[in-house]
């Protein structure tokens, strides 16, 4: 045996490896594999000892409910329910002190301004202008933000997540995506460019471009705002109040499952045309329920969460908030910009159940879906045409009175909120992850088409039979 | 003077996206998923620490360090993974970087609910290293779940230091570290057990990795190498042609400070 004597060379060993790997057949890996797991089971049976304890039998109880096939879902449903009615409810009142409060600082700082013959552009630029888009949005987002979260984190700490992962793990693999993708999508409702990135825990990059491209369907903190608020102003308004909160939370979660329908929907469809393929297995970890830290889930929802996106929104909704100003206030003819662009978006706006503002506002905030609401009502109101502090009531009647809303519109504005292009930051995150020009354009302009085609669905429909 | 740039282990090293220099000894921390890496990684660095990702790969990366009576060690937080078996990007980032970027230690945290499912994953180090601590890290859940873990017999069937902790409360990361500076100093001795193979597979391993280890004396990771040359792995074949996997097989640091006193593993008598 050369090989026994003197020095060894790569060629040797790779060639007494043949050998042996010959000898011994291709089950060689198998038996390598076997010998771990029975030395794992040697191991594991002489290190651990099992005391009979309830906890253990706790966690798998809860888990035998949680995750059955019947209760599952249903569960899940009531959970997203209660913790939608409960935000809906508690925001209710804080927000109207907080607007009434922020305003009438506006007031104050408008008289102050006039007293001091501070040239009016200047006022009416910085304080109905910037300012008054930095109030709406605090006041607007703010309460329900700091409810919403450290409910929604309180159930992440719990370990609920992965649960809500494995209950829809079927759905997904029926739709042609990955388990995996329950998560991405759950991410997606606090922030959809987390979730795209959150994407990258999916393997197979067939399933991770399905899970990306259709992120953008369920709503996100910054869409949470829009939907709550119609749902109280239009839909809880339009019944008598003691169900009123009740159908405002089943509002908000009847899009919230839609959203997560269109999810299905769109990855079933992308999986059967242009990525096409089978879904692959996973393992699914179902960690033990544990204790929420108190300290940590008021650090995560509040500073993490809730400032982190009331910050982005200020610092979106102050340069947004010049802009209209500016097209409020600068006339072309007889009319202000604003004034014209809308008119000239109008008739796709009605085609669709909408209006044209309503279309100019969602253009002003590609950057940012948190400033829809304040810029919309910025456009309505102008400028100076407010004197009295803003309330839910007031907001309803100016809304239906002088600018013609039904409950048409405000269904479609929320579906509609619902099917758009994702916000800037998102797209720019689609690109980072995609390297793909043609993914990116997909994931941008798909969820557009779709919207277009919805509420020009339910336009047409609701007008044929009226 | 010879310039660090020079040295292959460097090229090796700044390819996996390290910079060694303000440290003086590299750890890296693997494990199963959910098993409380990224607690124990805070626990260990603090506030000190970089994320960033892995060069060329979608995996997020973190690293940071600790100080431990004077010694400098880099800590490198791998992907979370069950295996090693490269089937997926994490899991090949985490195979390469203990088999290339050769850490003085690799801390594989294991859950003390699971242990039976997490001792897998720590074969397979065991496999590319001798270097290694085995962190039993949740153990009050383990408490709470009524499993009593005997870390120290686990510590006898694996051959190398097992530590209990419960890195929320940072409950035994003092022990760890402690045992980390001892294998990385080599005042502990790791001996690593592995599985019982089939006499006949066991021959043929035996066989290849004492020819491997004549190829490259040395060579940390020679029974890996062979595994993976039996199971015809195209990869490891050319690494082994080209020279990638023999070629830093001299000692790449300056033999510890203080020469050992103790020789005998933690907890083995």
């Amino acid at each position: 045996m050369n090989s026994r004597v003197g020095v060894v060379a790569p060629q040797d060993v790779l060639d007494r490896a043949e050998t042996l790997r010959y000898r011994l057949g291709d089950r060689f890996g198998d038996q390598i594999v076997e010998s771990f797991y029975s030395e794992a089971e040697r191991i594991a049976r002489r290190v651990v000892q099992v005391r009979g304890d309830r906890h253990w039998d706790l966690d798998q109880r809860i888990d035998r409910v949680v995750t059955s096939p019947l209760f599952g879902l249903p569960l899940m449903l009531l959970l997203l329910s209660v913790v939608f009615w409960v935000t809906i409810v508690g925001a209710n009142y804080p927000s109207e002190m907080l607007a009434r409060a922020l305003f009438w600082f506006e007031a104050q700082a408008d008289a102050l301004f006039n007293a001091w013959g501070v040239p009016g552009w200047i006022t009416g630029f910085l304080w109905h202008g910037v300012y008054r888009g930095l109030a709406w949005v605090v006041s607007v987002m703010l309460p329900p933000m700091a409810i919403f979260f450290p409910l929604f984190t309180i159930l992440e700490d719990l370990g609920y997540l992965p649960r809500v992962a494995f209950n829809l793990d079927w759905l997904f693999r029926k739709a042609g995506a990955d388990g995996k993708q329950a998560l991405t999508m759950a991410m997606g409702f606090g922030c959809n460019a987390a979730g795209v990135i959150a994407c990258r825990i999916i393997n197979s990059p067939r399933e991770r471009l399905i899970a990306i491209l259709t992120n953008t369907f369920v709503p996100c903190n910054g869409r949470f705002p829009t939907l709550i608020m119609l749902a109280t102003v239009f839909v809880a308004a339009a019944l008598p109040p003691v169900f009123a909160s009740v159908a405002a939370a089943g509002t908000v979660v009847a899009v919230v499952l839609l959203g997560v329908g269109f999810t299905f929907l769109v990855s079933w469809a992308l999986s059967r045309t242009v990525l096409r393929g089978e879904a692959s297995a996973f393992t699914l970890e179902l960690p033990p329920y544990r204790r929420p830290s108190l300290l940590r889930i008021l650090y995560t929802s509040l500073i993490d969460r809730t400032i982190f996106v009331l910050l982005r929104a200020m610092m979106m909704a102050a340069p947004a908030g010049a802009v209209i100003w500016i097209l409020a206030n600068l006339s072309v003819g007889n009319s202000s910009l604003a004034q014209h662009i809308a008119h000239f978006l109008s008739p796709l706006g009605n085609a669709m159940g909408l209006d044209g503002v309503i279309l100019l506002t969602f253009v002003i905030a590609i950057p940012a879906n948190e400033i829809v609401v304040p810029t919309m009502l910025m456009i309505y109101m102008g400028v100076g045409m407010m004197s009295e502090p803003p309330s839910f009531g007031i907001l309803r009647s100016l809304l239906i009175e002088q600018h013609g809303w039904t409950l048409l519109t405000a269904v479609n504005l929320m579906l509609f909120s619902l099917l758009h292009n994702p916000c800037a930051t998102t797209i720019l995150t689609i690109w980072k992850e995609t390297r793909s020009g043609r993914w990116t354009a997909m994931g941008a302009l798909m969820p557009l088409a779709l919207g277009f085609l919805v509420t020009f669905l339910t336009a047409t429909i609701v007008r044929v039979i009226e | 003077m010879t310039s660090c740039k020079s040295c292959p282990v460097h090229n090796q090293l700044t390819h996996m996206g390290i910079n060694l220099e303000k440290y003086d000894r590299l750890v890296t921390l693997a494990g199963n998923p959910n098993t409380g890496k990224s607690s124990l990684f805070n626990a260990l660095t603090g506030l000190k620490q970089h994320t960033g990702n892995w060069p060329g790969k979608t995996v997020t990366r973190a690293e940071g360090g600790f100080i431990l009576k004077g010694v400098r060690y880099k800590l490198v937080d791998l992907p979370g993974t069950y295996s090693l078996l490269s089937t997926s990007q994490e899991e090949e980032i985490a195979r390469d970087f203990i088999l290339f970027a050769r850490p003085d230690c690799t801390i594989v945290v294991v859950d003390a609910t699971a242990l039976e499912r997490n001792l897998n994953l720590v074969f397979q180090v065991l496999e590319i290293t001798d270097k290694a601590v085995v962190c039993v890290n949740l153990m009050d859940e383990a408490r709470r779940k009524g499993l009593e873990v005997d870390v120290r017999s686990l510590s006898r069937h694996l051959g190398v230091p097992a530590v209990p902790t419960v890195a929320r409360t940072r409950e035994g990361v003092y022990d760890l570290i402690s045992a980390v500076a001892g294998v990385v100093q080599e005042e502990i001795q790791t001996a690593p057990r592995h599985p019982p193979l089939p006499p006949q597979v066991a021959d043929a391993v035996e066989e290849l990795v004492s020819l491997v280890e004549r190829l490259a004396p040395g060579l940390p990771n020679a029974r890996w190498v062979a595994y993976r040359l039996l199971e015809g792995d195209h990869r490891v074949r050319q690494a082994l042609l080209s020279g990638e996997l023999t070629r830093q097989v001299t000692p790449r640091r300056a033999p510890s400070r203080q020469p050992s006193p103790k020789i005998a593993l933690e907890g083995a008598q």
